[in-house]
C-alpha cells in the first residue's frame, strides 16, 4: 500500500514537471492564441458562430505560412456560458497552456469573470463582449471588439436628428440589455438635443404591450417612438405597433439586428429603422464603401465554407483574430507587452464590425458611425442613405 | 381619453382570455385529484410548438394543429401513467412536487429536440385588427374568448350530462366510493390527465399568433393561468375565466393608468387581497372537512 502510494507521488510529481518543461518548449515553435467561448449553452448563438470563425481563418493562416514565419495554433475551451467555468478555464489557458494573447469571452459575465486573472497575469485580451464595463474604465490588457449599447444609442438619436425629431417616446425590456439600454439613451439624450417625454417599460415575457404603446402615443409632442430590448420581447412591440395604427417613426436597437426577428415581426416590421452591422447588407453596399471588400470576404468565406449564414457575432471573432494578428506583426514577436502596444496602436484597421481606431483611452476604438441605418422594406434589410 | 379607456380594456380582455383558457386546464386536474398540475403550461408550449415543428415538417397547417393537440393529449396520458400513478399512495403535496419535475423535464426535451428559437403562427382571420370606438381590438382575441367559452360550456355539460364526466366528479369526491360502485378510478385520472392536456394544447395553439411560442412559453404562462384560476376559486370554470379577465385587465389598466414598472406586481397583488377576504377563491365552492 505504502509504495503504491509513493510510487503514485513520484509519477504525479514526474507527470507534473513534465508538463511544466512541455508547455514553454510548445510555445516556442508556435503561436498559440487562447480561447474560451460559449459554443454550446445559452449563449451558443454567440459562440458557435465565433468559434467557427476563429478554426476558419487560423486554417487559412496557417496554409499561408503563419505568423512571423510560425504556425499558429488555437486553443480553444467551451465556457457553455457559464461565468465560473470561463474563469476556470482562462486560468488554464494562462497558466498551463501559457498561450500568447486571447481571443475570447462571448458573454459580458464570462470576459468580467476571467478579466482579473488576465490583468495580474498580464496577456493580451480581446473580448467579443458588449458591454461598456469591459473596457470603460480602461483596464490595461483588455480590448474588446464589439460596440457598446452607447454607440448604438447614439447612432440612433444622430438619425433621428436628421429627420428633425426632438421629442421621443422610450419603450424598453426590463432585462439587462433593455434595462441598460434604457439608461444610455436617457444619459445621452440631453446632451444630443434630444428629450424623452415618454418612459414605458415592459417584461421581457410579456405577451402584450399595447396599454404601454397607448400612453406613448397619448403623451403630447411625441415625435417618434424607440424600443430598446433583445429577443422576442421587441417583434411583441413591433406587432403591436402596427395593430395600433401607430404612424410615428419607429426604431429599435442593434439588439434586433437579425433574420429571426424579421420573421417573428411579418410585415408588422416594415418601416422600421435601426442601427446595425453593415454584414447585414453586404451585398447591398456600393462597391466605393470603405468595407464593401472585407464583408463580402468574410461572408462568402463563411457561407462558402460553413454553408449557413454569417452572423455578427462571427464578425466579432474575425475582428478580434485580425487585429491580434495586426499586433503581433507591428510588434515583430509574441512579447505581451509589446503586442499591448502595438493594439493600443492600431489606427484605422477596416474590419467587418467599423473601422477600429484603438488608442490609450480607448480599448474599443469604435464609434457611432461603424453602425449603419437600416430600414425593414418588404420583409428585408436596406441601407437609408 | 374614452378610446384610451376602450384600448386599455381591449389589451386587458385579450391577456385575460389567454390567462383563462390557461386556467381552465388547472381547474379540470383539481376537480379529478386535487392536484395542481404545474406541467400544465408545458402542454400550452406543446400545443404550439408542435404546430410549429409539424409544419416544419411539411403538414398544412390544418392536419398540424390537429396533430399537436394529438401529442399533447398523449404526453398528458404519458404523464399519469409514468409519473403520477406509480406514486398513487403519496399526498397531494408530493403528486404537485412530481408535476413540477415533470414540466421541467418536458420543457428540456422541448429545448433538445426543438430547438430554443421563438416561432410565430399566423393569426386565424385574414383581418387581423377591428377598430372599435377610436380603440384597436384583435380578431385573435375573439377567437381565444369564443373558443374559451365553448370550451367551458362543453365542460360543464361534460360534467353533468355524460357518465364519464359524472365518474370523473365521483372519483374526485371520493375515491373509495367511487371505486366501490364500478368506478375505475385510475383510468378515469389518466383520461383527466388526457383532457386537460388536450385543452392545454388548444390554449397553447390559440394564443401562439399573438403570444408567439418557444420551449419555455409554458412557465409564464402557466404561472399565470394558476393565478387566475386560484383567484376564480379553484375547481370553477367559471371562475377561471372570470378569474383570468380580472387579471388581464388589472394588469392592462395598471399599465395604462399607473405605470408599467409596477404592472408584474399586479398578479400578487391581486391574489393576495383576493385570497384573504374570499380565502375560496371568487367562486370557489366552500371547502369541507369531512370528518
Amino acid at each position: 500500500m505504502k509504495t503504491t502510494l509513493k510510487q503514485l507521488a513520484a509519477g504525479a510529481v514526474a507527470a507534473l514537471s513534465l508538463g511544466l518543461m512541455a508547455a514553454p518548449a510548445l510555445a516556442a515553435d508556435t503561436i498559440r492564441i487562447g480561447s474560451f467561448l460559449s459554443v454550446t449553452g445559452p449563449a451558443s448563438f454567440l459562440g458557435d458562430p465565433e468559434l467557427k470563425t476563429l478554426e476558419l481563418y487560423i486554417d487559412k493562416l496557417n496554409e499561408d505560412g503563419g505568423l512571423l514565419g510560425k504556425q499558429v495554433e488555437l486553443v480553444h475551451y467551451d465556457d457553455v456560458g457559464d461565468a465560473a467555468k470561463a474563469r476556470t478555464f482562462a486560468n488554464r489557458l494562462l497558466r498551463q497552456d501559457r498561450v500568447d494573447i486571447i481571443v475570447g469571452g462571448s458573454t459580458t459575465g464570462a470576459t468580467m469573470a476571467a478579466v482579473p486573472l488576465i490583468e495580474q497575469a498580464g496577456v493580451p485580451f480581446i473580448s467579443l463582449a458588449g458591454a461598456e464595463t469591459i473596457t470603460t474604465p480602461v483596464k490595461k490588457w483588455v480590448f474588446k471588439t464589439p460596440q457598446s449599447d452607447r454607440q448604438a444609442a447614439r447612432r440612433v438619436l444622430i438619425d433621428m436628428k436628421e429627420r428633425g425629431i426632438t421629442k421621443i417616446g422610450l419603450i424598453s425590456g426590463t432585462g439587462g440589455f433593455g434595462a441598460s439600454g434604457r439608461n444610455v439613451t436617457k444619459e445621452i439624450a440631453g446632451d444630443m438635443g434630444v428629450e424623452i417625454v415618454a418612459d414605458e417599460t415592459y417584461n421581457p415575457k410579456d405577451t402584450d404591450v399595447t396599454s404601454q404603446l397607448t400612453r406613448i402615443r397619448g403623451t403630447e409632442g411625441v415625435q417618434a417612438i424607440l424600443n430598446f430590448d433583445f429577443g422576442q420581447g421587441p417583434a411583441i412591440v413591433t406587432r403591436n405597433y402596427d395593430q395600433l395604427g401607430i404612424d410615428l417613426p419607429f426604431y429599435q436597437s442593434h439588439g434586433v439586428a437579425s433574420d429571426s426577428f424579421l420573421e417573428l415581426a411579418g410585415d408588422a416590421a416594415n418601416g422600421l429603422r435601426l442601427p446595425a452591422s453593415a454584414l447585414l447588407v453586404a451585398d447591398k453596399l456600393p462597391k466605393s464603401d470603405p468595407q464593401y471588400q472585407v464583408l463580402n470576404r468574410y461572408k462568402n468565406d463563411y457561407e462558402g465554407h460553413y454553408n449557413e449564414s454569417v452572423s455578427t457575432f462571427g464578425a466579432y471573432a474575425y475582428d478580434g483574430l485580425q487585429l491580434a494578428i495586426r499586433a503581433i506583426k507591428q510588434a515583430g514577436s509574441t512579447d505581451k507587452a509589446k503586442v499591448r502596444d502595438a493594439l493600443e496602436s492600431i489606427d484605422g484597421y477596416v474590419g467587418v464590425t467599423g473601422t477600429y481606431r484603438l488608442s490609450a483611452d480607448d480599448h474599443m476604438g469604435l464609434d457611432a458611425e461603424s453602425f449603419r441605418i437600416l430600414e425593414v422594406k418588404d420583409g428585408d434589410w436596406a441601407l437609408t442613405q | 381619453m374614452f378610446s384610451e379607456f376602450f384600448q386599455f380594456s381591449f389589451s386587458g380582455i385579450t391577456l385575460g382570455a389567454i390567462y383563462a383558457l390557461v386556467a381552465l386546464g388547472f381547474t379540470l386536474i383539481y376537480n379529478a385529484s386535487h392536484v395542481i398540475n404545474f406541467a400544465q403550461g408545458e402542454f400550452l408550449m406543446i400545443g404550439g410548438m408542435g404546430t410549429v415543428v409539424l409544419m416544419d415538417a411539411g403538414a398544412p397547417i390544418y392536419l398540424a394543429i390537429p396533430g399537436a393537440i394529438v401529442m399533447a393529449g398523449i404526453a398528458g396520458v404519458l404523464l399519469h401513467k409514468l409519473a403520477i400513478a406509480p406514486a398513487k399512495n403519496a399526498d397531494v403535496v408530493t403528486l404537485i412536487i412530481i408535476t413540477i419535475g415533470a414540466s421541467i423535464f418536458l420543457r428540456g426535451l422541448a429545448q433538445i429536440f426543438w430547438g430554443k428559437d421563438y416561432h410565430a403562427l399566423p393569426a386565424f382571420s385574414d383581418t387581423e385588427s377591428l377598430s372599435v370606438g377610436g380603440a384597436v381590438l384583435l380578431t385573435q382575441s375573439l377567437w381565444i374568448l369564443g373558443i374559451a367559452t365553448l370550451l367551458v360550456v362543453a365542460l360543464g355539460l361534460f360534467f353533468t350530462r355524460t357518465a364519464l364526466g359524472k365518474a370523473l366528479l365521483a372519483t374526485s369526491m371520493n375515491k373509495d366510493a367511487a371505486s366501490m360502485v364500478g368506478i375505475k378510478t385510475g383510468a378515469i385520472l389518466t383520461l383527466a390527465f388526457g383532457i386537460a392536456a388536450l385543452l392545454g394544447a388548444v390554449a397553447g395553439v390559440i394564443v401562439a399568433p399573438i403570444t408567439f411560442t418557444a420551449y419555455d412559453i409554458g412557465i409564464m404562462l402557466g404561472l399565470k393561468g394558476f393565478i387566475a384560476a386560484a383567484i376564480g376559486g379553484l375547481g370553477s370554470s367559471t371562475g377561471a375565466i372570470l378569474g383570468g379577465l380580472l387579471l388581464g385587465l388589472a394588469e392592462a389598466y395598471t399599465a395604462g393608468y399607473i405605470s408599467s414598472d409596477y404592472k408584474d406586481a399586479v398578479p400578487f397583488v391581486l391574489i393576495l387581497v383576493i385570497l384573504f377576504f374570499l380565502p375560496n377563491g371568487l367562486l370557489g365552492s366552500r371547502a369541507v372537512e369531512r370528518v
